[in-house]
């Protein structure tokens, strides 16, 4: 059957769709991951009206301005205290941070740490492209050591930080890595973030072929998706520190997974200080 | 090799592979390739015509009309929301 021409997608229906197409790249990861969001709120049961979507400063903080959810685009880093605030006054708001690597780690990091160690009831996407790819593809805290940057010509001399394991020791309930090509299993880590009460990080590694691809010879962002479909291994159990992740060696796999699912109670200062003037 | 027993599935005669039909949304492609590379049946080629940003949108290759399982597997990994699949009912 040959194809049909038509002016309009199912999902459709959780995007506003005067603002598409979206200003990202040909070949960016951050598309791919916006679909398994998209889906995982039409299959998440929770009607459109309670989801809230948040992000920061950066290319993928620029989603929230295409779901057609309750969306807050912050400033720079601070995405976490304002989804903090949400989840904490509206508990019944399904909250979903959607940033990058350098506004959740670089400006935001202590929003973040401290929000884990809380265990806020909010859903944390990070796209993870190894450096600040909006700016013009600078150094950030997730670059790997050696790589080269805009700002760091002779390669970085920076160790970079290794999420899942940073996430799972503040005291994340859920912690998941997939890539932009594992967008089944990434949907279902996001359901599963979404069934989950308490803190939930996913890292997604996205292409960023004008920041990081072409700086350290990864090619095209079709290539850097080949590299994840030969070189990714799923190990749920993997031993967490040895999740640092380096795209440009050729000795290492790159290992996914959902590696932390626990139960732990969620932060809900208002039912405590309820709790309180009942006494 | 004549005479080898081949296992088949025992339910082969109840399930059929499901046909599906492709839709495009050319104005949106961005022309990343990933539909076309990762199909797994290997369906979709580029186009030589260009959209209004001179994008080549992907089209279904010559002699691959019937190919299409509707996996939905191009639907969900395009970054631009730019095609998808829908199984057609017998």
């Amino acid at each position: 059957m040959p194809e049909i021409v038509v002016e309009s997608h199912p999902i459709d229906t959780v995007f506003r769709t005067e603002r598409l197409p979206h200003i990202f790249c040909p070949g960016c990861g951050i598309g791919p991951a916006v679909h398994a969001y998209a889906q995982a709120i039409l299959e998440s049961g929770i009607p459109k009206e309670r989801h809230a979507c948040v992000s920061g400063i950066g290319c993928s903080a620029r989603v929230p301005g295409y779901m057609d959810v309750d969306s807050y685009h912050t400033t720079h880093g601070r995405p976490i205290p304002f989804a903090t605030a949400i989840a904490v006054v509206k508990p019944e708001m399904e909250v979903t941070v959607f940033s990058g690597d350098g506004d959740l780690f670089g400006i935001g990091g202590n929003h973040f740490i401290h929000a884990a160690r809380r265990n806020v009831d909010i859903n944390i996407i990070c796209i993870n492209n190894f450096n600040y790819g909006m700016t013009g593809g600078q150094v950030g805290p997730t670059t790997p050591l050696g790589a080269k940057a805009s700002t760091a010509p002779y390669g970085n001399t920076e160790p970079a930080f290794n999420l899942p394991y940073l996430a799972a020791a503040t005291g994340a309930v859920f912690v998941a890595r997939w890539t932009a090509l594992h967008v089944r299993q990434l949907k279902e880590a996001i359901l599963r973030a979404m069934q989950k009460k308490g803190f939930t990080f996913i890292e997604v590694l996205a292409p960023c072929p004008v920041g990081f691809g072409s700086p350290n010879d990864l090619g095209d962002a079709i290539e850097e998706v080949w590299l994840y479909r030969e070189r990714c291994v799923v190990d749920h159990s993997v031993y967490l520190p040895d999740l640092e992740l380096d795209l440009r060696r050729k000795d290492k796999p790159f290992v996914m997974g959902n590696f932390v699912d626990i139960e732990k109670e969620p932060f809900d200062p208002l039912a405590m200080m309820k709790k309180k003037e009942g006494e | 090799m004549a005479g080898v027993l081949v296992r088949q599935p025992l339910d082969k005669a109840t399930v059929s592979i499901p046909v599906g039909r492709i839709y495009i949304i050319p104005e949106r492609c961005k022309g990343c390739k990933f539909c076309i590379d990762f199909c797994p049946r290997d369906v979709l080629e580029e186009t030589s015509a260009m959209n209004a940003k001179g994008y080549h949108y992907p089209v279904v290759a010559e002699g691959k009309e019937e190919e299409c399982v509707a996996c939905q597997f191009c639907s969900i990994l395009c970054p631009e929301f730019a095609i998808y699949t829908e199984e057609v009912a017998e």
